[in-house]
């Protein structure tokens, strides 16, 4: 009977893969009354950055391009609620199976850890597609976005290459809640604070101090955001845009395996420690 | 071979400043395929930390466990292929229904859901859970329910070694019963080995073959339910497995409260 029922190695990591994809939709179906209020507080605070935009004009005058700056804050806006829904989605992995109390069953199933994580990983980038592209439906109800002279090809390929460094970064972040149960979510919540900060999302990282735009450097959103710009306001195609493109890729790369090894460090861990345990 | 075995197992954990709790102090037993091998104890004497040791849940300071042959720190991998647990807390997605819950699971286990879904529904209706809850959400089961939930869904691709971790705690008279019978089931029908950790006395008499009984993280005893029983007769008078729970731990209930 038990042998009937499996697979061979590969195709069980692709089932589990599709196991972690197929629990979060069905997840994400049920718990459509915090999706929704999720969604509007999402779109309310998109529409509240980029007015901002049409303020400063207002404000300051004729000489100040309006529509420019608020498609300017819209791409931002809109950048930085993909990324960092893909960045919570992983990094609050740990966090959320243990409110549910379900880590430990998670965590004793014979899939490996890599498949939980990119089980985890594509469930984040299709809710993140999906719940982006909503609410850039709804903001054009507000707002002229001209996409007639953007390069979409190639603001989809910043899309997905800036997932994937962002995909790593969630992994390592997720490292927190395993260690620390209890100030884990609050840690992580810092992180993306201070990735907001300085990634240039609202304003051009050259205004910021010289130690930020040091950790502007650093950050993944920092390119992904300032690519997503040229290709959709300017309209920068590939040509511009392929070094930079491969250099957050093989990045993203890097930082998808550095984290896959912090944290199975991270679980041995909290395992010699009893921190899996639900209550923490 | 013993389908499960410990060997010297040391676990500590450290609580608050400095303080330092042995959980268990060189712990060694092993359990025959197909028996149902019960661990008795007392609040905080280290069933649970045995059973998650040997869910590969935590790793231990000092000796060694094996799951069929597989060490369960180095070939961790292995032996979870060969478990499976059901605790006290029945560890679901509240949202989810049972189905979607036993589906997530058998995918864990490579499974693909379509070959299982009939299966799951059996094992559903099978221990009382009718069609027309099986779709609803867990959090609107009860109490019982749920733990018959946690139960189908470790027996759904049955395991040669079962884990259970005080599985019938909370439930009623009935479905304690039902969960016992599919237990026993479960050792006939695929000679699965368990071991069983309880409160309940008269469950390990009834259930286990052999029981060992923990205190203060040591083993103190271990045999068949008869020969600990003769072992703290006194006066020829028949006596239970709580008299010899408490005989051989030295508590009284008070002490259990």
């Amino acid at each position: 009977m038990r042998a009937e029922l499996f697979t061979r190695p590969i195709r069980r990591e692709l089932v589990a893969t599709w196991g972690f994809v197929a629990r979060n939709l069905h997840l994400t179906k049920r718990y459509w009354g915090w999706e929704l209020v999720w969604f509007v507080y999402s779109l309310t605070s998109s529409l509240a950055v980029a007015y901002i935009g049409l303020g400063t004009q207002a404000l300051a005058g004729p000489e100040v391009d309006g529509r420019a700056l608020t498609l300017y804050l819209l791409v931002g806006t809109l950048v930085w609620a993909y990324l960092s829904q893909i960045f919570y989605v992983i990094s609050e992995m740990v966090a959320w199976e243990r409110w549910e109390g379900t880590i430990e069953y998670t965590f004793m199933a014979p899939s490996s850890r890599l498949t939980h994580l990119v089980g985890t990983s594509v469930f984040a980038v299709i809710y993140g597609i999906a719940r982006t592209l909503l609410i850039l439906a709804a903001a054009a109800a507000f707002f002229d976005i001209p996409l007639s002279g953007a390069d979409l090809p190639a603001a989809g390929l910043w899309l997905l290459v800036g997932s994937v460094s962002f995909v790593g970064f969630g992994i390592l972040a997720g490292v927190m809640p395993l260690l620390f149960p209890e100030r884990g979510v609050q840690m992580t919540n810092v992180l993306a604070a201070l990735l907001l900060l300085v990634s240039g999302v609202y304003y051009p990282v050259e205004v910021l101090p010289a130690w930020m735009q040091a950790l502007a450097k650093a950050s993944p959103a920092t390119y992904v955001i300032q690519g997503m710009r040229e290709a959709i306001l300017s309209g920068q195609g590939l040509e511009y845009a392929a070094r930079p493109l491969a250099l957050l890729a093989l990045g993203g790369g890097g930082m998808i395996l550095l984290g896959a090894w912090v944290f199975s460090r991270a679980e041995r861990y909290a395992k010699r420690t009893g921190r899996l345990k639900r209550s923490g | 071979m013993y389908a499960l075995s410990c060997d010297s197992l040391e676990k500590s954990f450290r609580k608050g400043k400095g303080k330092k709790v042995r959980a268990l102090r060189g712990v060694g037993f092993g359990v025959y395929p197909g028996e149902v091998y019960g661990v008795l104890g007392p609040n905080g004497s280290g069933k649970s930390t045995l059973v998650r040791i040997l869910a590969t849940l935590l790793i231990p300071d000092g000796g060694r466990a094996q799951v069929l042959g597989h060490d369960v720190v180095r070939e961790a991998r292995k032996v979870r292929e060969l478990i499976h647990r059901v605790s006290t807390e029945a560890a679901f997605f509240k949202k989810l229904s049972p189905l979607e819950n036993l589906l997530y699971g058998a995918r864990l286990y490579g499974v693909p859901g379509r070959r299982v879904i009939r299966r799951a529904r059996g094992l559903l209706a099978e221990l009382g859970i009718p069609p027309g809850r099986q779709n609803r959400p867990m959090e609107q089961l009860s109490r019982g329910q749920q733990q018959k939930v946690a139960v189908a869904r470790a027996l759904l691709i049955p395991p040669p070694v079962l884990l259970l971790d005080e599985p019938t705690t909370g439930l009623d008279p009935r479905s304690k019963l039902e969960v016992q019978r599919l237990v026993l089931g479960l050792r006939e029908k695929e000679g699965t080995t368990v071991l069983l950790t309880t409160h309940d006395m008269e469950e390990a008499d009834r259930l286990c073959d052999r029981v060992a009984i923990l205190d203060g993280g040591r083993l103190v005893a271990e045999g068949t339910p008869l020969e600990l029983k003769e072992r703290v007769r006194t006066n020829g008078k028949p006596v239970s497995m709580e008299d010899v729970f408490f005989a051989l731990t030295g508590k009284e209930w008070d002490d259990e409260g």
